[in-house]
């Protein structure tokens, strides 16, 4: 049986990862999930949070949004809001999007809006995670990820 | 016969015509890039959605939902999704046609869009709410949408809804559709006979048991809901770039036709003119010889 799997990342705006994978973390709802070739079938909910992909002995990092994965023993498929490699992010934009939805969220509003300012925040929060653990090295994987 | 100042009047309106299409032609175009690449994007995540949503309702067993049930009251609800202006050529009226088909007692009409609700007030059709959508779409917009069609049908009232909306195909094509949207397992089904056997093979397969984490019902219960919103989200940028499209072609056609009017009208005024000069040449060429 073969060691690797395929990986999907699918946003609603792109395709943003498709690959043959190692390895992959993924922020469960339940705590962090690490998968590998020839997982059980499981269908989870993933909350806002760091996805590491292993691929021939390198690491790569993605800041995810809520979401949905599915896994099969040969396919992982993640359904996210947003999925940003690490040198993607941009930590300025992150930060002000954290400061304008804990304002928001400051203020009274409907239960509807609350929620979406949540999300909102839960997300930027993941990528200003994802972007500090990984400054040292996203130099390197960054120029890495462009060649695609 | 129109006088050469009634043509020269005639030809200085048709270029201004000319202008406003070309001026909107423009303006289409430039929307139309961005709502097809909207489109086209959010593609791969509904499909995959899908996918993912056929393979797991068909093996997780003994599972319900209340958007995976089956009603019985004879109703149905149809999303007309249209858009808010005209001069987009046959795009609202291809849509307003399949919706007369529908049956006038049973269908109640959602509309987004205030061609459709024009349309289904004019014709005393049963409107029980009217949606905008912004340009582009907002996915706020359409959970609104979905929301409204999943307590109609949550409580009972509908037996199923549907979607009229325009897919888009290529800027010289829109289709109009009929989707089934709820209950959930006839859009499923409809999905996998359309799009070849990778969806179809994964409908029969009931092999594989999968498990939940946390549980089937938490799983499902949140994916159920966002399926639907994504769903409408989806048709709601389809239609965005179909309306784009269409209004784009359509004044192109008027501008070039215009043109055409122009050239034609221009030849004619000038034919009218030369007659003119021959005419008061030739008058003054005889007066000549008979004083001569």
């Amino acid at each position: 049986m073969s060691t690797t799997f395929k990986l999907e990342i699918v946003t609603p705006e792109a395709v943003a990862y498709s690959e043959q994978v190692d390895m992959v973390v993924l922020p469960g709802t339940e705590g962090e999930l690490g998968v590998l070739a020839g997982h059980e079938p499981l269908m989870t909910t993933i909350v806002p949070g760091e996805l590491r992909i292993t691929k021939d002995g390198e690491e790569t990092a993605m800041a995810v949004g809520p979401g949905f994965a599915e896994i099969t023993g040969e396919a992982v498929r993640i359904l996210a809001d947003m999925a940003l490699r690490a040198d993607e992010i941009d930590e300025a934009a992150a930060v002000e999007a954290r400061q304008r939805a804990e304002q928001a969220l400051a203020q009274k509003l409907s239960e509807e809006q609350v929620a979406t300012v949540e999300a909102s925040l839960q997300k930027a929060l993941a990528q200003i995670e994802v972007k500090r653990r990984h400054r040292g090295q996203s130099s390197a994987h960054g120029q890495h990820s462009h060649q695609k | 016969m129109p006088s050469p100042r009634d043509l020269r009047r005639r030809i200085k309106s048709v270029k201004n015509t000319s202008q406003i299409t070309k001026a909107m032609q423009m303006v289409a175009a430039s929307k139309m890039r961005k709502a097809q690449q909207g489109a086209l994007a959010g593609r791969p995540y509904a499909a995959l959605m899908n996918t993912v949503l056929a393979e797991v309702t068909a093996n997780v067993g003994d599972f319900k939902h209340p958007l995976l049930e089956k009603h019985n009251t004879g109703k149905r609800a149809v999303i007309l999704i249209s858009t808010d202006r005209g001069l987009c050529g046959a795009l609202n009226s291809n849509l307003m046609r399949e919706a007369a088909r529908l049956d006038k007692e049973t269908t109640l009409f959602i509309c987004a869009g205030r061609k459709g609700s024009q349309f289904v007030a004019r014709t005393k059709r049963p409107l029980v709410a009217e949606f905008t959508y912004k340009d582009p779409p907002q996915f706020g917009e359409a959970r609104a949408i979905a929301k409204f069609v999943q307590d109609l049908f949550t409580k009972g009232e509908v037996d199923r809804v549907d979607v009229l909306f325009t897919r888009f195909i290529s800027t010289l094509n829109q289709k109009m559709e009929l989707r089934p949207l709820l209950p959930v397992g006839e859009l499923l089904a409809v999905e996998a006979g359309m799009n070849g056997d990778r969806k179809g093979a994964a409908l029969e397969r009931t092999g594989v048991e999968y498990l939940f984490e946390p549980s089937a019902d938490g799983v499902l219960g949140t994916l159920l809901p966002h399926y639907v919103n994504y769903l409408v989200f989806q048709m709601l940028l389809e239609a965005r770039a179909s309306e784009h499209s269409a209004r784009m072609v359509a004044m192109k056609n008027a501008t070039d036709n215009a043109a055409q009017l122009i050239k034609d009208l221009t030849i004619e005024y000038n034919k009218m003119r030369q007659a003119t000069i021959t005419k008061e040449l030739l008058e003054i060429a005889s007066a000549q010889m008979a004083t001569a």
